[in-house]
């Protein structure tokens, strides 16, 4: 009785959600324009109520997949009853309609958390801050319920079953991307609140940096560890063995990612500082706006791409509108509320000042191309000038120069200092770090790979270079303590969570370097008693079986591989059939290694008893992934 | 005041970036023109399904306006346009079939089923004849005019709004 | 307990996954330059078809026929230009991953290239505008003010 109306619950809960959410919004900016406390006063437990209507409906919606209501057209649609529980709890947001609801309920979350936090900072701030994410929330719950809403129900005629959730999604990749990625995108929304909030109340000083600081180094850590996520799903799910493509959307999640750096290492300035303050704030904007258009670009269907959703114009149009309200309004806000004479605040070329202009100079450089070669087909059709595409040969093209020049000057800045240091110092410092890079990376690919590579060799020299001045730093901070340990305490957290950026950042570039080079891969005929080698491992075909699963029929290869050192494991790889939808599926047989992975995958049945088989040696491939996740030491990075 | 106005930039580079989503949100992002548009059909040379012995050349599709439609038993979408192919044969336009990655015997049964409005049907069993003409899907349909240009292109089914809106007035422009 | 079933679990879905089915094919190269060559070639090339994939990771039939020709091509003896005009002249500019040098694409290039350049004149200008800040960062204000305070420090 009571769970025939738990998606109507829902649909309430969400209503109810969105007038406090104006209430939230309304209230709390009125209040601190005209100075009224206790108008202010509603933000904070609006905030909660909203974040409490929105995870009650959320809740419903995951009871609904759970109890396989298929009256709910959003079940029916992306469930079945004979899906793991796990897959049904994660196929909630394997769809638009229950994407967004996760979306929402992010973001009335983080609105929840700020206000909760900023209880002692300035009581017009905070109520600012809170009435921007509650307009924010606004947006969205009106999105929803204007064009989404994932209690809608299929009534009569109530399905028996669900169309079931798409093979691709059934996989652990879903369970854990999205979540991480919308956290990281709906994260920069309190650090855009923040900026306004700012803006608005004219207290554009470095106290405002201060307090957004730390959520903007924890939104990054998660947007950074979604994107690695993503990467690592994609490698083993769709491309094969490809960890990046460039595609519009990993591009979208890219472009906020590249801003947020950008905005990580100039709140350190303007807090430290008090220069760069216009750039800051507009920074804050540039990185939720972009958040928002990734989601626009996703959803919206104008670009075409591998991940994109089921799209439909009048949701593209309503989230344009959302996007166009949103960032005119910050913007003009801002181009009216930049203070308008900068605050010269003086540095000199060697300068910890000058090395992060430059720094963020780089990474604006790299947004505004990456987002060039996503829109540029866009712009060029709008123009009737015909269609084109951009993929990972431009990218690349421009990418890796830029890369390479940023990591020269990430060297440099953790033995910077603030405002000037003699040229001399900076010699003192480097010179032996820099030889030493140099040496060793040349020589790495020397006794590393099947030959010596240009390409390896420069992300090898490259990597060391960010790291070996960080670590030499670290010893001489060290070296001056009564024990290691007192000596390793006294660092702050700040300067961790720099020291884990960095290196997640050459971790990362080791990887690419090594595996886009070193990549072995060989097709071959294989039939049982044929013998294949690649990389040092001997891949023998002992059996051809056919085996029937749940629902599919397999021919399954049993691969021996032999390593180098006598010791052999074994490899499954097999080809299956699904019997529902007739849908052929390769299963790719993955033997992951923090060295290396091993990819076997069966192709055709050549007849003859022999099948085409590909087999990819990746060396350090986790190593791409493991330099995301160490930016998890990121929030740890708290401002002090 | 100079200030002022820079920061007023970055709102006036949204907004020209909005026109261009606003634009998008329009179109269909997979709809491309052929490659081919005003160009010549390519050479080939081929047998004729009807007939193994028959050889015909690009010179088949010179003399009058046609419409080349290429289809294929295992297409689904084919079989849903042919009355609409029967149609525009019965107003007197020529068309000229391409079996396109099928075997004789499946494509002279699915003509038997569904119809046969084509003068002759080129058999393109590797699809090499396709691959010449940039098709990447069954059906699509060609529009050449007499001197054996190629002056219109259609990918995937033709509704019969399709024939109304579009190749009948198509036709008339270049016949 | 809990944790290491946690953890076989976690990668025993590493162990084996689905993927699409993608066209996996036997091709003989006499010689790896040319097998190098049809690797960048397929890679650089889009599918008509499909939503964003390269040819080479696509399972398309038409990514089969393109990979096939791009194969025959190459064992005639076609330089990677030739071969990229034949498959341009077929499906048109979309397909390339790497689009030409031509006057709509000056400015996807271009841009770049010139914030490159500006970036860098900007940095000099900054940090040059900032030096003569730091130069004059006291105010003879400031500095009168700054000089009283030295002064009382001297005669205390």
């Amino acid at each position: 009785m009571f769970t025939e109306m738990i998606p109507e619950i829902g649909h309430y809960a969400l209503v109810i959600g969105l007038l406090m959410a104006a209430v939230q919004t309304l209230a709390p900016l009125a209040g601190a324009t005209m100075r009224k406390p206790l108008w202010m006063a509603y933000g904070l437990p609006m905030a909660a109520g909203q974040f409490l209507f929105v995870a009650i409906a959320y809740a419903c919606l995951t009871t609904s997949y759970m109890l396989d209501d298929f009256s709910v057209a959003n079940v029916a649609n992306n469930s079945n009853s004979l899906l793991p529980w796990y897959y049904k709890f994660s196929a909630v947001w394997g769809n638009h309609e229950g994407s967004v609801l996760l979306w929402s309920l992010m973001l009335a979350g983080w609105s929840f958390v700020a206000a909760l936090f900023s209880r002692n900072l300035p009581r017009d701030m905070v109520a600012r801050v809170i009435g921007v994410m509650g307009a924010v929330c606004v947006g969205f719950l009106l999105f929803i319920l204007m064009t989404s809403n994932p209690f809608e129900r299929l009534l009569p005629g109530i399905p028996q079953d669900g169309a079931d959730l798409n093979p691709l999604l059934q996989d652990f990749g879903l369970v854990v991307h999205p979540p991480m990625l919308y956290m990281g995108y709906v994260g920069f929304s309190v650090v855009f609140a923040f900026a306004i909030a700012a803006l608005l109340g004219g207290r554009l000083d470095s106290a405002w940096t201060r307090w957004a600081r730390p959520w903007c180094n924890v939104a990054w850590a998660f947007l950074t560890v979604g994107i690695a996520l993503g990467s690592w799903w994609a490698y083993y799910e769709l491309g094969w063995g490809g960890w990046w493509f460039w595609d519009p959307v990993e591009n979208a999640s890219l472009l906020p990612w590249l801003t947020g750096t950008a905005l990580i290492h100039s709140l350190a300035v303007t807090e430290k500082r008090g220069s760069f303050k216009s750039w800051t704030v507009l920074l804050a904007i540039a990185t939720f706006s972009l958040s928002l258009m990734g989601t626009f670009l996703v959803r919206s269907g104008v670009l075409t791409s591998v991940h994109a959703f089921a799209n439909d114009p009048s949701r593209g149009f309503f989230i344009l509108m959302l996007l166009a309200i949103t960032v005119a309004i910050s913007l003009f806000i801002f181009a009216l509320r930049a203070p308008r004479v900068s605050h010269q605040v003086g540095f000199s070329w060697l300068s910890r000042d000058s090395l992060l202009l430059i720094n963020n100079i780089l990474l604006v450089i790299m947004t505004v191309t990456v987002l060039l070669g996503t829109l540029y087909p866009l712009i060029l059709d709008s123009l009737n000038l015909g269609k084109i595409s951009v993929g990972p040969p431009y990218f690349n093209a421009l990418f890796v120069p830029l890369t390479v020049i940023m990591s020269i000057f990430m060297g440099m800045g953790p033995v910077s200092r603030w405002k000037r240091m003699p040229g001399k110092e900076i010699y003192k410092r480097l010179w032996l770090s820099a030889v030493a890079a140099v040496v060793i990376g040349a020589l790495i690919p020397v006794f590393y790979g099947p030959e010596w590579n240009v390409w390896v060799a420069l992300g090898m020299i490259v990597a060391l270079w960010i790291v070996i001045p960080m670590l030499r730093d670290i010893f001489d901070k060290v070296r001056h303590a009564s024990s290691f340990m007192a000596g390793i305490k006294k660092l702050s957290y700040p300067y961790w969570g720099m020291v884990l950026g960095h290196l997640g950042v050459a971790v990362t570039i080791v990887g690419v370097a090594v595996v886009s080079n070193y990549n072995l891969e060989r097709n071959v005929r294989m039939s049982p008693g044929t013998s294949v080698e690649l990389g040092g491992y001997t891949f023998t075909m002992t059996e051809l079986t056919e085996r029937r699963g749940a629902n599919f029929l397999a021919d399954t290869s049993i691969i021996n591989v032999q390593r180098g050192d006598g010791r052999n494991f074994i490899m499954r790889p097999e080809k299956r059939l699904y019997l529902a939808t007739g849908m052929p599926m390769t299963q790719v047989a993955l033997r992951p290694g923090f060295f290396r992975d091993l990819y076997v995958a069966m192709g055709e049945d050549l007849g003859d008893g022999s099948w085409a088989m590909r087999i990819q040696f990746k060396p350090m491939v986790r190593w791409l992934w493991l330099g995301g996740v160490n930016g998890c030491g990121r929030p740890s990075g708290r401002g002090r | 005041m100079n200030r002022r106005v820079l920061l007023f930039l970055p709102l006036l580079g949204f907004i020209g970036l909005a026109v261009f989503f606003y634009y998008g949100l329009g179109q269909d992002p997979s709809y491309r023109d052929s490659a081919l548009m005003t160009r010549e059909f390519p050479a080939f040379e081929a047998s004729t399904l009807e007939d193994p012995e028959r050889q015909v050349d690009e010179s088949l599709l010179t003399g009058a306006i046609t419409l080349v439609n290429v289809w294929g038993e295992w297409c689904p979408a084919c079989k849903q346009e042919m009355p609409q192919l029967l149609d525009l044969a019965d107003r007197g336009i020529r068309m000229v079939g391409i079996n396109y990655r099928d075997t004789r015997e499946k494509g002279r049964e699915f003509l038997d089923e569904f119809g046969n409005p084509f003068e002759v049907n080129i058999f393109d069993p590797e699809g090499d004849l396709g691959f010449d003409l940039g098709v990447y899907g069954a059906p699509e349909t060609f529009l050449v005019d007499a001197q054996g240009v190629i002056r219109y292109h259609h990918t995937g089914y033709i509704s019969p709004e399709d024939v109304r809106n579009t190749l009948l007035p198509e036709v008339e422009k270049w016949r | 307990m809990a944790l290491t079933r946690c953890i076989t679990a976690l990668v025993s879905v590493l162990l084996s996954v689905s993927v699409m089915a993608a066209g996996i094919e036997l091709r003989e190269f006499d010689d790896p330059v040319m097998e190098e060559r049809y690797k960048d070639l397929t890679a650089s090339m889009r599918c008509p078809l499909c939503e964003n994939q390269a040819i080479d990771d696509s399972d398309a039939p038409i990514s089969a026929d393109m990979r096939e020709r791009v194969y025959r091509l190459l064992q005639d003896g076609q330089s990677d230009i030739e071969i990229t005009n034949h498959m341009v002249a077929r499906f048109g500019d979309y397909i390339l991953y790497n689009p030409r040098l031509e006057n709509r694409t000056y400015l996807l290039w271009g841009i770049p290239i010139a914030l490159i350049v500006g970036g860098g004149l900007m940095v000099v200008l900054i940090v040059r505008a900032r030096r003569n800040a730091s130069a004059t960062a006291l105010s003879a204000e400031e500095q009168a003010r700054l000089n009283e305070l030295i002064n009382r420090e001297r005669s205390s």
